[in-house]
């Protein structure tokens, strides 16, 4: 087969603890350098909070695997170093197109909205998002990333956990106050503690071949149902980079994994699809089943669980990486006030809670899709060929036609963490929302708002013309950085700098007003993770100071 | 009234937040009703189904509107 990436290999390095060496304890240890390790760990660095990462392997994910990586998680990655890298290397796209038999009965556009800094999607070997990451992990400074340190046993304590660690030059014991599991679907971690993960499994099989080919198909999601080239059953295909493409091809139940893997009956299918005259090679190709499950908690004591190790969902609609990375997102800030003795043990009860929340949506949309792809009983099939087969014509049937909803970031609307609202607001900026990007004009920041937002408690006041504002309100609004709890003031205007240079950023195309529903005198709280912690139509202080001790369970 | 085709899914005080979500809220409620029932059942409840949301429709020229629609193409 074809290669047209080069997998690098790590450094492993003698552990300094087998030579009697290294502090053997630590703040924070994450085992599994994969996305949401790596994530998990930058973000961290970037607080400032040193961490040790270990991972079995010396080297990034085999295979494409998790190629679609969607707005939110772009937004995430943008904040700890890497949306740039992702962006330029992936494939944006936001056009999605539904086929049935042969005709288009459906297509769907992610960012239907003008002025967001990032596309609804962007499609993007797993491989390089990790190749990104590690590199960040490296520059970053702070993480202690070890290559071939293998985690074989695990003790829960009171106030820690210890881990027993091997390396091809034997084992070592390491104790940390706080673990992140971030080792995967299978998660030896989550057995070593006799933990249970629960849901369904599918019964499905799914080929996927990563085929290179120099094609000129349009940068969009394709998906048919029923085509004639696969009778009976679903195909995806999605370009990737570097003239990578993926084709996902529904097998059944029946079919026999190791016989479907072989080329010999791989290259068959890919031709009866593209045709017989036109090149392509096979990269990679892996046979697939999948399971619908998650924790009950995500926080067991001192160890808490991110991404697959957490909770699993069916591929269509892209929501396995995306929300590990949203995972790292949620809980990084609440671990490193709770590690800094700002907030107490409790907010990260909140992280459990608000990610189950996450999950839960994850898991029903997804499930629902795969109903949907894959009916189980023959009345499922007709109500489903009856939805396709209005599509081409009825607006309500293409509503209803689903075949993967994409992965797009919950709103945390029941969280404990949210101030609700007082005062009327138009929109989605609901308290718990994830925040709207917009267009701005600010001197020394990026001209989106979502790249002024993230990594600190931040309040967001709006006046039409920020000189005005009163020096009253500017004190008070600068005060809010010595509380115990920072939070950092910034005023949206569309016009004019607020004095005593406070921060201030134009709202130049007005989308944050119409996005935010904001007036003069409009007030947001956002969380570290640009999520809406509480608004008002006005500024009182000592509300901020509620809702930030709401938002942190002080 | 003419009959609607135009997405008209939603449950009084659910806000949504995603175009698609009244409509799978629906479609898996209506897949649901059909859980472990014989394909015999299934056919049965399809046309009590039919009939109930008839009656409560009840404008029979959007009826009539509908049952053409239907049998196109079938």
């Amino acid at each position: 087969m074809l290669s047209t990436y080069k997998y690098p290999k790590y450094e492993y390095r003698r552990p300094p603890e087998l030579d009697g060496a290294g502090q053997g304890h630590h703040p924070v240890i994450i085992v599994g350098a994969g996305p949401v390790g790596l994530a998990t760990a930058i973000d961290l660095a970037q607080h400032g909070q040193r961490v040790v990462l270990l991972d079995n392997d010396d080297t990034v994910s085999i295979g494409s695997r998790g190629v679609c990586y969607a707005k939110r998680a772009l937004e995430v990655l943008d904040r700890i170093g890497c949306g740039e890298e992702m962006v330029a290397k992936g494939v944006s796209w936001n056009v999605g197109r539904t086929f049935f038999r042969e005709q288009e009965v459906f297509n769907f556009n992610l960012c239907p909205e003008p002025d967001h800094h990032r596309p609804g999607m962007i499609n993007l070997q797993q491989y390089y998002l990790e190749e990104y990451l590690v590199k960040r992990a490296e520059a970053v400074g702070g993480i202690d990333l070890r290559w071939k340190n293998n985690v074989v046993g695990v003790t829960q304590q009171a106030d820690g956990v210890e881990l027993r660690v091997e390396t091809p030059d034997g084992a070592y014991s390491l104790n940390a106050d706080w673990l992140v599991v971030a080792d995967g679907a299978r998660s030896p971690i989550r057995s070593m503690l006799d933990l249970d993960i629960e849901g369904k499994i599918f019964m499905d099989r799914f080929l996927i071949a990563d085929v290179v080919m120099d094609a000129d198909f349009p940068t969009e999601r394709w998906f048919w149902f029923d085509p004639p080239f696969h009778p009976n059953q679903s195909v995806l295909l999605h370009r990737q980079a570097d003239n990578v493409f993926r084709i996902d091809f529904q097998l059944g139940w029946e079919a026999d994994p190791e016989e479907e893997k072989k080329p010999e009956n791989v290259i068959p299918r890919i031709k009866a699809m593209l045709g017989d005259d036109r090149p392509f090679e096979l990269e990679w190709v892996s046979v697939y089943t999948f399971q619908c499950r998650r924790m009950k908690d995500f926080r067991h004591g001192r160890a808490l669980f991110v991404g697959d190790a957490a909770h699993q969902v069916s591929p269509f609609g892209a929501r396995g990486a995306n929300s590990g990375i949203q995972d790292a997102d949620n809980l990084v800030w609440k671990l490193k006030l709770v590690i800094d003795g700002q907030a107490p043990e409790q907010l990260l009860d909140s992280y459990s809670a608000e990610r189950v929340f996450a999950a839960d949506e994850n898991i029903m949309n997804s499930t629902r899709s795969t109903d949907f792809i894959t009916p189980k009983s023959p009345v499922s099939k007709t109500f489903r060929n009856a939805v396709l087969g209005l599509a081409e014509h009825y607006a309500f049937a293409r509503a209803l036609v689903n075949s993967g909803r994409l992965s797009v970031p919950s709103f945390l609307t029941e969280s404990i963490l949210n101030t609700p609202d007082t005062d009327t607001f138009a929109g989605d900026m609901v308290p718990g929302a994830p925040m709207d990007d917009a267009p701005i004009e600010s001197a020394g920041s990026a001209p989106w708002l979502l790249g002024t937002l993230g990594n600190r408690f931040q309040l967001l006041h709006f006046v039409e013309d920020a000189a005005t504002l009163d020096l009253g309100t500017v004190h008070a609004l600068k005060a809010l950085a010595h509380e115990r709890v920072a939070v950092e003031a910034i005023v949206v205007a569309a016009r004019g700098q607020a004095p005593e240079a406070l921060r201030t950023v134009i709202d130049k195309a007005g989308r944050i007003r119409e996005r935010y529903d904001m007036r003069a005198g409009t007030t947001y709280l956002a969380r570290p993770d640009q999520h809406v912690a509480a608004r008002w139509r006005a500024f009182d202080a000592d509300a901020v100071r509620a809702a930030v001790a709401r938002a942190t369970c002080n | 009234m003419p009959l609607n085709t135009q997405p008209n899914f939603s449950e009084p005080g659910k806000r949504y937040f995603r175009a698609f979500s009244p409509g799978d809220d629906f479609y898996e409620m209506l897949i649901d009703t059909h859980r472990d029932l014989s394909d015999e059942q299934s056919a049965m409840v399809n046309a009590r189904l039919i009939l109930l949301l008839a009656n409560h429709i009840g404008d029979i020229s959007v009826l009539r509107e509908a049952m053409q629609i239907a049998r196109e193409g079938v």
